[in-house]
């Protein structure tokens, strides 16, 4: 097959974030084959990182992504503890607990963004909206414990920057009580809409042993019977001193993907809870000062699955070198098995499920494989996508 | 048997320095003609995961760490090649034994210049097209 085509549409814009380009190669309605093409947003922090010291680099890191913008930083601090000998022997008792709130704080928020743009490409602008609007209260809480809405400044090497007060305690709880109907209302949705099942069942499945071949990580892997959860198979934070379940699915498909998001929202909200109610008093910081020489490893389970940064230390007061893997960079790579195969109109959905960040599925381009011609845009996409939606409403699919 | 142990004895000795800085953490160093098939060892037979790979520049030629998982135990395998030949480094592409070592090959081969033979699509993955070919930008004397 010729791969010979390549124009990007459109123009780069700044407003947009995490630009990645996937180029669709089509025989009638099937895709046979897709290129993957990322690198639009390449900063350079990996390089840029060499040139502060340690306490500087969570705030950089931080800015790697605003949605999961906690797990950089958590997974930093985590690979300098490691050289210090590990997250709980230098970072106090109510710190662990105020780390994990943030933790399950971002993944609530991060799938309650998946799930409104999935609702919006199925054309459930209802879905969309709902999502959206219950993602206000979550923003609102981390307004609260952190001050930021959106790129927290919480992690320090050592423990956290700012505690959390007594007084907003009840204001967090009633605000957890008041968006668990929500995630109700969500699985209901799933559950027992034909057409929402009509479109996810059987759509983008990734096997198990596909998910093993491409390394994917998070929900991704979950939804494909792979049992990982870096929460449970490395525990940090205070995360071993409560009650929670992993959510595992079996099928693969969209719909396992979108099941598993869900049922973890409820798992977030029981892991907060407990931790607001368990949460000892006492120190937040015990003020780490030197940075011995050495190879550290921090992981954690950020909402897309393992992130993982790993830190070299020659002694200095800068890292030598730090190595961040997203989870998206290899739960994006699987769309080359997850879409293949699949129809166009299924496209944006499947490229969309693995969850990157859904600018990228605006840059998709379509090429007709006898002429190498170029027939439709992103948005095109995202239109046949909720056609489809439409034909099977009316009966007509 | 636990698995450390698994993979002491069949590597043997391929493994030239075992490290265990802390119960979690696992570290040893082979040599660069070896990683295929360890990778096909550890993937394949053991059951590890394969998590990243982390190209470095050192002073004694550029380094790769390969991170390798071994989720029931939490346990992570980092294994350290050294390449001298900074002027030609070469090593197995460890792709063709599992699809999710192919973008962070391909990033290493355009971040440091390493060479991954028998890659299935050894391209550029981050760099624009137009970045100067022979300038690896997470080299030392690269100037940023």
């Amino acid at each position: 097959m010729s791969h010979k085509v390549i124009v990007p549409i459109g123009p780069y814009h700044p407003l947009q974030e995490e630009p990645e380009f996937f180029q669709l190669y089509v025989d009638g309605e099937k895709v046979v084959d897709i290129d993957i093409i990322i690198g639009y947003n390449h900063r350079g922090i990996e390089k840029l990182a060499e040139s502060k010291h340690y306490d500087q680099v969570p705030y950089l890191v931080e800015r790697i992504c605003g949605i999961c913008s906690s797990s950089h930083p958590y997974a930093y601090v985590l690979s300098v503890e490691d050289l210090l000998g590990g997250e709980s022997k230098v970072v106090p008792e109510r710190a662990l607990y105020i780390r994990t709130v943030i933790d399950e704080l971002q993944r609530i928020h991060s799938h309650l963004l998946w799930l409104g743009l999935v609702g919006h490409f199925i054309g459930y602008n209802t879905v969309w909206m709902w999502a959206w609007k219950n993602r206000e209260p979550v923003l609102d809480m981390f307004e609260m414990v952190t001050g930021n809405r959106n790129n927290y400044a919480m992690f320090k090497v050592g423990g956290v920057r700012r505690d959390i007060k007594d007084e907003d305690i009840p204001v967090l709880k009633k605000t957890l009580d008041e968006f668990t109907p929500a995630i109700d209302l969500f699985l209901g949705a799933i559950k027992d809409d034909p057409v929402i099942r009509g479109r996810l069942k059987g759509v983008g499945r990734l096997t198990r042993q596909q998910a093993i071949d491409w390394c994917v990580v998070g929900p991704t892997a979950r939804a494909s019977g792979i049992d990982i959860d870096i929460r449970r198979d490395e525990p940090y934070g205070a995360i071993t001193r409560l009650d929670w379940n992993v959510i595992i699915e079996k099928e693969g498909d969209i719909l396992a993907k979108t099941t598993a998001r869900i049922l973890e929202l409820y798992e977030c909200v029981r892991i907060i809870r407990q931790c607001l109610d368990k949460m000892p008093k006492g120190e937040i910081d015990s003020d780490v000062k030197d940075i011995p020489a050495g190879e550290g490893i921090g992981r954690v389970e950020a909402p897309r699955g393992e992130c993982i940064h790993f830190v070299k230390s020659d002694g200095t007061n800068r890292p030598q070198r730090l190595k961040i893997r997203a989870p998206s960079f290899t739960n994006v790579a699987s769309n080359k098995v997850g879409a293949v195969g699949g129809t166009i109109s299924d496209a944006a959905l499947t490229l969309a499920a693995v969850d990157p960040c859904y600018c990228c599925t605006e840059r998709l381009a379509v090429i007709d494989k006898s002429t190498n011609k170029k027939i439709m845009n992103g948005w095109d996409l995202v239109r046949l996508c909720q056609e489809k939606t439409m034909q099977i409403k009316e009966g007509r699919l | 048997m636990d698995i450390r142990e698994r993979i002491k004895e069949r590597l043997g000795d391929k493994i030239l320095d075992w490290k265990e800085p802390s119960a979690r953490r696992i570290y040893f160093a082979i040599n660069k003609a070896n990683i295929f098939g360890v990778a096909r060892l550890l993937f394949k037979e053991l059951g590890l995961r394969f998590s990243t790979a982390s190209g470095t520049d050192t002073p004694a030629g550029l380094e790769i760490v390969y991170h390798f998982m071994y989720d029931p135990a939490g346990e992570v395998y980092s294994i350290k090649t050294m390449l001298e030949d900074r002027k030609h480094p070469e090593i197995d592409s460890i792709t063709p034994v599992f699809s999710g070592a192919e973008w962070i090959e391909r990033e290493i081969w355009e971040m440091l210049g390493i060479n991954f033979k028998n890659h299935p699509n050894l391209k550029r993955l981050l760099l624009a097209e137009d970045w100067p070919q022979g300038d690896f930008p997470l080299r030392n004397e690269h100037e940023s």
